[in-house]
């Protein structure tokens, strides 16, 4: 059973510096490349610095409203022609806003790389913003409102954020509320889009059936003339304040049948040296075969629960790390119970050798199936040049991650949860 | 394609096997025939409560031991359970694959179905349905599907009807499993890094021991002919109006079933069938057009499922916060009739197929989705009806496309479902 595998070196299988090319335009932009000959198809995936941070407190919404109107209209094309284009060639492409970025991804037959990039070019430097777009826009930002206003586990996340970010900019909502995006103009988007939208700090990766050196080529002929002088220095968090007591909240939404709640704090961001060991310690607590301890406690033992599972989002700043489930009305305080003496172990005792050894191995053994696909891989470039992991990082993984012993993964779990010190946010009738 | 090996085992186990060397991966799934199509009242949410007590253990892999030993090497693995069909897999690095043999031959017969496990389990399917009764789609499409079938047992959702969850007991659940899980109700799909004659092998030495069951009984009860169009409407909370239209659609294996996913293609976007795999937008899709663009509703999607018997094609929207049910049904049937007078250009067609050949280059990308379609394929028509997939599409015709429109676009072969928030102003809340 050893040798099943007809590839002769799995581990050269992952992208490496052997594979990956990496170009920075004399403009800022940094383009990743790297190659995967047997697929008829590319991914391109990036992100430009136009997040949510820079919203005003009274338009709330903006770089999301922002960023769905891109694709709504170019100085080229329409709406209908841009769409066509795309979905005639059976492509896609679309953006994602952030609370620090502006994200795009799209895929394509190997063939149209050269359309995706160019429909991506225009959307981000000459978007017109037509009026009756954004009207349109409107109206399903708003009815996206009035479903979020309706759904327990986004209202439970709304009022978490609410919580633990007290007086930081994480508390308010990428998506913002009725009445602020109401308040958005078109004058607003333009504007908005004038001095955010630029080369600097952007990141675009290219992967699947195309030459790493040819999609570079490519990318920098369409993109290295992009200019925009009135482009703000990169975004600097202000301190957060860490919480000092259980801060617990409940949005009512009657007549729902299930209640959703979110238990947490602040966690450490992605590039942090805490992140590794915090990553491994949320699995055992919370993801590990069947959803770890936490699921062992509230789903396997206690039946409460279809989902209860911990979180650990990463992310450039402090994210959240926290505990969700979804119980029945009547059941709110016992799986309360459950999920805290889960926290308190975590936080009082040292995970067991086995249960750190088997995080590792899953850590190490899900690698080549996360790179299966080109998005997948994409996703891997834009993390490495996005947090500077070094284009060696799923080299070096396997060691990074057998090297977190259960003495740091306590460390970091003190450092983040208190039991005493948590946001418990409840969503439902 | 790369060729496959397609081999039925002594005690009745079909195995479909397909190397695929581009990544150290190998995929994993086991298929049975048994769904919610198999479930009389009464016992409604029978095969999904079964699914769930797979992970409950065996005397060989006790509750845990199974997810962990997947898990710690790094496996992806899941379980679904839908109309017609169960099915498990397990996505390993290839040198682990022994692991997801012998798990799966185990729970094919020795699962222990402990009642104390079957009451702790009673109480978290009923928080998963519980979970979906949140979401007004769920309970609207719910009631649309009992609508449409009055004979047929695609009547219920696969999930069950609360009355049943609180009242199943641990034997019928063990019965149910007895019944189906037999390897001769079974089909084994495995793609990926390994050379298919020594798999092969491998298979056998796991399986082939695991006696014949008695033929698995599949009683269905045809759904007869609706005559006249069925509207139900469900009030709850929010500001939302939702609407979904279901026509009674041919089953997959039928010759229409093609026609009418170009259909929906022109109509409402390129369906993806994949169950891994990137979709594509639908803006320039005439429903989108029609109602989003007009400004009738916030969005609209459609599509077909693959289904042993006739099930339905759906359309669902998102009615626009200022405009009526009513107003997007109207619109919605002018495409229809427009479709249904006017047979779509020959290029409109050969977009469709171009989109299709991109869905299908996506899926491919992934293992999982690769051996998702050996098995899935198999479950209403067999492998060849994928691979032959792109062809036949190229072969629809404008008129296939008006004649299928013609015959399953009729008012009388649907059902409206609207979903009135309690909530909105009377105005918007008016329905169909």
């Amino acid at each position: 059973m050893a040798t099943d595998s007809m590839l002769t070196n799995p581990v050269q299988a992952l992208p490496g510096p052997h594979d990956i090319l990496r170009r920075e335009l004399t403009n800022g932009i940094v383009v990743l490349s790297r190659a995967n000959p047997s697929s008829p198809s590319v991914s391109i995936s990036g992100f430009v610095q136009a997040g949510a941070l820079y919203d005003p407190d009274d338009k709330l919404g903006l770089a999301d409203f922002t960023a769905s109107a891109l694709m709504r209209g170019t100085q080229r094309r329409s709406f209908q022609e841009i769409y066509d284009l795309l979905e005639s060639s059976g492509a896609s492409l679309g953006f994602s806003s952030g609370s620090h970025t502006v994200s795009f991804s799209g895929k394509a037959l190997a063939e149209d790389l050269e359309l995706l990039l160019s429909l991506l070019n225009e959307a981000l430097r000459q978007p017109t913003f037509p009026s009756e777009h954004v009207e349109r826009l409107r109206a399903q930002l708003l009815t996206h409102l009035a479903i979020r206003a309706q759904d327990t586990a986004e209202m439970a996340s709304l009022l978490f954020d609410k919580l633990v970010y007290d007086q930081h900019p994480y508390s308010r909502p990428e998506d913002g509320y009725p009445e602020t995006i109401q308040a958005i103009r078109r004058e607003h988007l333009v504007a908005f889009h004038q001095r955010h939208y630029g080369p600097r700090g952007m990141v675009i990766a290219i992967t699947g059936g195309i030459e790493p050196q040819a999609a570079i080529e490519m990318t920098q002929r369409i993109f290295e003339n992009w200019q925009n002088p009135d482009q703000p220095e990169p975004y600097q968090l202000p301190p957060l304040q860490p919480l000092d007591s259980i801060k617990r909240e409940k949005a009512t939404l009657p007549e729902k049948s299930q209640a959703d709640l979110l238990i947490g704090a602040a966690g450490p961001g992605r590039a942090s040296p805490d992140f590794l060991a915090a990553s491994i310690g949320n699995n055992i607590l919370g993801q590990f075969g069947m959803m770890g301890r936490i699921g062992k406690s509230v789903r396997e033992k206690a039946g409460l629960a279809y989902y209860a599972a911990s979180g650990l989002s990463g992310g450039p700043g402090p994210g959240p790390w926290s505990i969700s489930a979804g119980v029945d009305p009547e059941n709110v305080e016992k799986a309360i119970e459950l999920i805290l003496q889960e926290v308190a172990r975590f936080t009082t005792e040292p995970v067991s050798d086995e249960e750190l050894s088997d995080v590792q191995a899953n850590f190490i053994g899900r690698l080549p199936l996360s790179l299966e696909s080109n998005s997948g891989v994409a996703a891997a470039l834009i993390r490495l040049e996005r947090y500077q992991l070094g284009l060696d990082y799923y080299q070096r993984y396997p060691d990074l991650v057998r090297a977190v012993n259960a003495e740091q993964i306590l460390e970091v779990a003190q450092k983040y949860l208190n039991v005493n010190h948590l946001a418990i946010a409840v969503a439902g009738p | 394609m790369q060729p496959i090996t397609r081999i039925t085992l002594s005690n009745g186990l079909l195995v479909l096997l397909k190397e695929i060397h581009t990544a150290p991966l190998i995929s994993h799934w086991i298929w049975y025939r048994v769904g919610s199509r198999d479930e009389k009242p009464g016992y409604t949410g029978a095969s999904h409560w079964v699914e769930h007590m797979q992970f409950k253990g065996t005397p060989q892999f006790p509750a845990g031991v199974l997810d962990r030993a997947i898990s710690r090497d790094g496996g992806y693995w899941n379980a679904l359970t839908y109309l017609d069909w169960t099915t498990y897999f397990e996505t390993l690095p290839a040198d682990k694959i022994e692991l997801a043999l012998r798990l799966e031959a185990d729970r094919m017969t020795n699962s222990t179905f402990d009642p104390a496990e079957v009451a702790a389990e009673r109480t978290v399917i009923i928080s998963e349905r519980q979970g979906n009764e949140n979401e007004p789609m769920f309970r609207l499409s719910e009631e649309v599907q009992a609508a449409a079938f009055r004979v047929h047992s695609y009547h219920h959702e696969v999930i069950g009807d609360l009355a049943d969850l609180e009242t199943m007991q641990r034997d019928d659940l063990y019965q149910h499993y007895r019944t189906y899980y037999t390897p001769n109700n079974a089909v084994l799909a495995m793609a990926g890094d390994f050379d298919a004659v020594q798999m092969l092998e491998r298979i056998r030495q796991y399986y082939e021991s695991i006696p014949a069951g008695q033929p698995a009984p599949h009683p269905t009860r045809p759904e007869p002919p609706q005559s006249g169009e069925r509207r139900v409407t469900v009030e709850g909370p929010g500001d939302t109006t939702y609407l979904l239209l279901a026509y009674h659609a041919p089953a997959a294996a039928e010759a229409d079933f093609l026609p009418l996913l170009a259909m929906d293609s022109l109509l409402s976007g390129p369906g993806n069938l994949n169950l891994f795999g990137e979709g594509i937008s639908n803006k320039t899709s005439r429903l989108y057009r029609a109602l989003v663009e007009g400004e009738l509703a916030v969005s609209v999607y459609g599509g077909a499922q693959a289904t042993i018997d006739p099930y339905l094609y759906q359309l669902t929207a998102i009615v626009h916060p200022e405009k009526e049910a009513s107003q997007v049904i109207e619109a919605i049937d002018r495409e229809i009739e427009n479709l249904q007078e006017n047979p779509p250009s020959e290029s409109e067609l050969a977009r469709a197929v171009k989109q299709a050949r991109a869905l299908f280059a996506y899926g491919s990308e992934r293992i999982t989705n690769q051996a998702f379609w050996l098995g899935f394929a198999e479950m209403f028509a067999t492998y060849d009806w994928y691979t032959s997939f792109l062809e036949r599409l190229s072969t629809v015709t404008p008129s296939d496309v008006q004649r299928v429109a013609q015959t399953y676009l009729r008012p009388q072969n649907r059902v409206i479902g609207v979903y009135l928030p309690k909530n909105a102003s009377l105005a918007t809340a008016r329905g169909a």
